[in-house]
């Protein structure tokens, strides 16, 4: 308590030690004086004798203090009447450095909820995607989702691994739900037995499937997505045990998952268990993506030995039917490559975040440099306050840390403010973010991004003021006492900081310029991409499948398309329409098998290419803008007719006959089993995944044909994306006839993905419009602020050299010789910034090169064009300073002295 | 300016010469200066100031204490006064001191090695 006391009887104290050393002096003088000495000599005597006062004063009442506490305590009170007394500059910074710890605090949040924080569910580092490559499986190198998994192929897994907790496969899909309101078409997914075990998050009503409803011709069950039971069931608990319509089938509901869940990073409504019948399992089929939990304590590479090792153990337990030969699969070189399960949620996204992060904090270092930039101004302003200090005995390290606690405030507040900037940061980059950003649900601001705001707060106030705090109070600082200050003309040495701070601006600025120039060369470069179809804006497309349950024989589903796309084409409008298994980049689950051609010889003669194969009615090549390269186009009779006949693109005729003329006539077929199928047209090269993929060889069958997966009944695709050109395509009116076209074939057909072209294509390239966006702002961002440091140094150099300038025009140099010489010191800073800032972005660019296409990371045309727009900004900037350095009236510059 | 470090002549010797002026009588801020200055015949070039510090740590540390009197010149001043605890600091740091004295006096001895 004895501390307590002194806190409080400290005012005292302090009172008593100027009263005695007062006393200590008058004593002093009187005894001097006394001694004959006149008053004047005495005060001066014993004050020499005594020491500095305030110094004795402040050394002594030091002994009672918390010291380091408390000065930092003055200190802070010292900034703020600082900060206050300049509330221009300090609006400025504030601002400054609210805009770019606000943009470094939301982006950080999304690398954060996105990269950084573990999935949402219980130790999720045990889970992983069972991810498999086949390299020896010609044509699957184009599937950059490697070789799923077949149902054979997870139940050897399952139950003869020794790796795993638990593992099991999935798959996405579509299901129409009837009978509760109008038809809808709604997301599913299909998960076997051991996926929800792997997940281990408990469900928010009812129970999660069981094995018991994996059982084929077993009980129906589903369970419905908390989202989709809020939407259409408003949240009824009861609605456990009761029974939905889903594809045709009544299924029990037997729970409904919680809130939030996602299967990987799969938005659904319903889940559907995957009832696989053994005994019709096959080894092929692959399918399904598996996703398990590796046991405590066992690393990736140790799950990867255990499939390998299992990989024989599934060719001996299952075949692909009488003849085949189960282990010729060896020579596709299934080699498993499990990833963890969030590197599969994240895919591709973490490279845009990644160089999205990097030059926001780019754009934050820029904008420290500005603020130096204005605290070395301020602070030389300030230079005869800090030299009064220091006469005054104040040490050095005192006055660095007075004025790093300056800025450090600085930078806190400018923190605080720019987290409500981030919180508004964050909606935006959520609007403007890619609609395909894994994990967006998760995104907030979190205590660790908040940690991240207060770190580089407290890192940036640090950085500010550290140049200006060293420069001007640090050890060595020439401090000099003068009169008014009349400086002469300022040195070379004192604008060097200055000057390097521009220069690095300028070279910033210029790396994240020529980043958001080479992702709009990128942009340019997909447009002129043809992607196979045109005029992406009248083209509404939307998918309808027509279940078995509903319509049973094929050729009724066959029917019922023909007289859909009748009615559409019929519709006000409309030019022509068509329909499709998928459109290309719509992003849905390609099919694709062994090609094989008749007059090619394979090895093994089970081995051939694999193909994507798509099926397409007759109209749909024109309605969808695709050429026809070479042939014709399937008729209505061919189809009906089951006339063996098959389209295929450019480059599979060109791989496989040389030239696409070379291709018609020629016969190809699926698998040994189905009848050789009549090459007789052959189509343009489409980007089926987007147009920075290549375009992948594909076989267009007719959307009905004989002996289709081996039944012996004619097959039909039951769901299919019809495609309406139409220059009122996406408007509301135009919707609601397309509606009541499609109801009045069957009104129990749900319409769903109903889009343009357009916005299928945006979303595909959104990744890339995604990163233009953010680094163009980053860019523009760098690039205000390097013109302001510019103008600013400049302006602050003319008035500093205002009396030479004044003297140079009165000895009769011209107006244009001054703005030549400030034009020069301006070019000068900017060519050194182009010249470092090439150099920077020559290294750096490469960081970006998956996000790339079509430019390569050096491209020579940016770098000029991105160099040569900061020059002549930058000597904008000087020029009007420059300008008016010409109108100073050489008698009042003299006069100023 | 100097340093303190000048001023102190080592840590601890202003101190212990304040507490063994004070041994003798208890004195106020300026006898105290103007006692070590004579007894030392200003030897000791030593700030008057720097009294001043020192004394507060001693306050502090409660090895003197001070009370506001009239002195011989019938000034108001504060009188400092050597308490036990100061007492007994005082033999400790004096005894302490000799034998560091006895120490560095044998090494620099001429003639002895």
């Amino acid at each position: 308590m004895n501390w307590l006391m002194q806190v409080f009887s400290r005012r005292r104290i302090y009172g008593d030690l100027s009263e005695e050393i007062r006393g200590h002096l008058e004593e002093k003088i009187e005894e001097l004086v006394a001694d004959g000495m006149s008053r004047k000599e005495a005060t001066a005597a014993a004050c020499r004798a005594f020491g500095n006062v305030t110094l004795t004063e402040e050394d002594s009442r030091n002994v009672w203090r918390w010291t380091s506490v408390e000065e930092l305590l003055a200190d802070i009170r010292y900034g703020l009447r600082a900060l206050r007394h300049n509330p221009m500059f300090t609006a400025v910074a504030l601002l400054t450095i609210a805009i770019g710890i606000g943009a470094n605090t939301a982006v950080f949040s999304v690398v954060n909820s996105v990269l950084l924080k573990p999935l949402n569910y219980p130790n999720a580092e045990q889970l992983v995607s069972l991810h498999q490559i086949a390299p020896g499986a010609p044509g699957l190198a184009d599937f950059e989702t490697g070789l799923h998994l077949s149902p054979s192929m997870y139940f050897t897994y399952a139950e003869h691994n020794r790796a795993f907790q638990s593992l099991g496969v999935w798959n996405t899909g579509t299901a129409s739900v009837t009978g509760l309101a109008e038809p809808e078409q709604v997301r599913t997914v299909e998960v076997s037995d051991g996926v929800l075990q792997a997940l281990d998050v408990p469900p928010a009503v009812g129970r999660w499937l069981s094995e018991a409803d994996q059982v084929p011709r077993g009980p129906q069950r589903v369970m419905l997505s908390y989202g989709y039971w809020q939407r259409r069931f408003g949240g009824d608990r009861s609605v456990v045990g009761r029974n939905i319509t889903v594809d045709a089938r009544p299924r029990e509901v037997v729970g409904v998952t919680h809130k939030g869940f996602r299967l990987v990073d799969t938005d659904f409504d319903v889940m559907v268990p995957l009832a696989f019948d053994r005994r019709n399992l096959i080894l092929a089929g692959f399918g399904f993506e598996g996703v398990a939990r590796v046991k405590p304590g066992v690393t990736i590479a140790e799950a990867n030995a255990d499939l390998t090792r299992m990989l024989p153990i599934w060719m001996d337990s299952w075949t692909n039917g009488p003849g085949t030969n189960p282990h010729f699969y060896e020579t596709w070189k299934i080699t498993p490559m499990i990833r963890p399960l969030k590197r599969e949620v994240i895919g591709n996204v973490s490279d845009v975040l990644w160089v999205v992060m990097g030059t926001i904090g780019l754009v934050m270092l820029v904008a420290c440099a500005n603020v130096t930039n204005l605290l070395l101004v301020r602070i030389e302003a300030r230079q005869q306050e800090l030299a009064v200090r220091a006469a005054l005995g104040a040490g050095w390290g005192r006055m660095v840390r007075g004025l790093l606690v300056e800025s450090v405030m600085l930078g806190l507040m400018g923190g605080a403010l720019g987290a409500a900037f981030a919180y508004a940061g964050v909606r935006l980059l959520l609007a403007i973010g890619p609609a395909n950003l894994p994990r967006l649900s998760e995104i907030s601001l979190d205590a660790r991004t908040l940690g991240f705001t207060v770190l580089l707060a407290l890192f940036s106030g640090l950085l500010l003021g550290l140049i200006p705090a060293l420069k001007y109070a640090g050890p060595g600082a020439s401090l000099a006492l003068r009169s008014g200050g009349r400086a002469a003309s300022a040195s070379r040495e004192r604008h060097r900081a200055r000057n390097i701070l521009v220069v690095g601006q300028v070279a910033m600025a210029l790396v994240l310029l020529v980043s958001a120039g080479l992702m709009i060369r990128t942009f340019q470069a997909l447009r002129t991409v043809d992607p196979g179809f045109t005029d992406a804006q009248h083209l509404q497309v939307m998918r309808i499948s027509i279940p078995g349950a509903l319509v049973a024989e094929p050729e009724r589903v066959l029917r019922i398309q023909n007289e859909i796309l009748e009615k559409l084409a019929a519709t006000p409008g409309v030019k022509s329409a068509g329909l499709v298994s998928e459109m290309p980049m719509e992003g849905f689950d390609s099919d694709w098998d062994c090609i094989f051609a008749q007059d090619k010889t394979y090895p093994d003669d089970v081995m051939a290419p694999l193909r994507l194969y798509k099926y397409i009615s007759p109209g749909f090549l024109q309605t969808a803008g695709t050429r026809l390269v070479a042939g014709r186009e399937f008729t209505w009779s061919d189809v009906y007719g089951l006339r063996p006949i098959v389209m295929i693109s450019e480059n599979l005729a060109r791989e496989t006959w040389g030239t696409p003329s070379a291709a018609l006539g020629k016969q190809l077929r699926e698998f040994p089993s189905m009848p050789w199928h009549e090459v007789i047209g052959v189509i343009e090269d489409v980007r089926e995944r987007g147009v920075q993929d290549k375009a992948p060889e594909i076989v267009y069958w007719p959307p009905m044909m004989e002996y289709l997966f081996g039944s012996k009944d004619a097959q039909t695709v039951r769901t299919v994306t019809f495609v309406a050109r139409s220059e009122r395509a996406g408007t509301e009116s135009f919707l609601n006839e397309v509606r009541q076209a499609v109801w009045s074939v069957n009104s129990n057909l749900p319409l769903a993905s109903v889009r343009t072209m357009e916005e299928v294509y945006d979303k595909s390239v959104a990744r890339t419009s995604f990163t233009l966006v953010m680094l163009g702002i980053a860019g523009a961002m760098a690039l205000v602020l390097g013109i302001i440091g510019i103008y600013g140094v400049i302006s602050y150099t003319v008035s500093q050299r205002k009396r030479e300038i004044g003297i140079r025009l009165a000895l009769g140099a011209q107006g244009e010789d001054v703005v030549r010489m400030i034009l020069r010191q301006g070019a000068k800073m900017a060519l050194a910034g182009v010249a470092i800032g090439i150099g920077a972005a020559l290294g750096l660019t490469p960081l970006m090169r998956s996000l790339l296409f079509g430019v390569t990371a050096q491209d020579p045309r940016t770098f000029a064009a991105v160099a040569s727009l900061l020059i002549l900004v930058a000597l904008l900037a000087c020029y009007i300073p420059a300008r008016r350095a010409t109108r100073i009236d050489p008698l009042v510059a003299l006069r100023y002295e | 300016m100097k340093t303190r470090e000048q001023r102190d002549l080592f840590p601890g010797a202003l101190e212990m010469m304040i507490l063994r002026t004070l041994k003798r009588q208890p004195l106020h801020g300026y006898a105290l200066a103007q006692h070590i200055k004579r007894t030392s015949n200003d030897l000791l070039q030593i700030e008057e100031g720097s009294l001043y510090p020192a004394l507060q740590r001693l306050l502090k540390e409660e090895l003197v204490k001070a009370e506001w009197g009239i002195s011989s010149t019938n000034r108001r001043v504060r009188i400092y006064k050597l308490t036990a605890k100061g007492a007994k600091h005082l033999e400790h740091e004096v005894s302490r001191f000799e034998k560091m004295l006895e120490g560095i006096t044998r090494v620099l001895a001429p003639g002895e090695s």
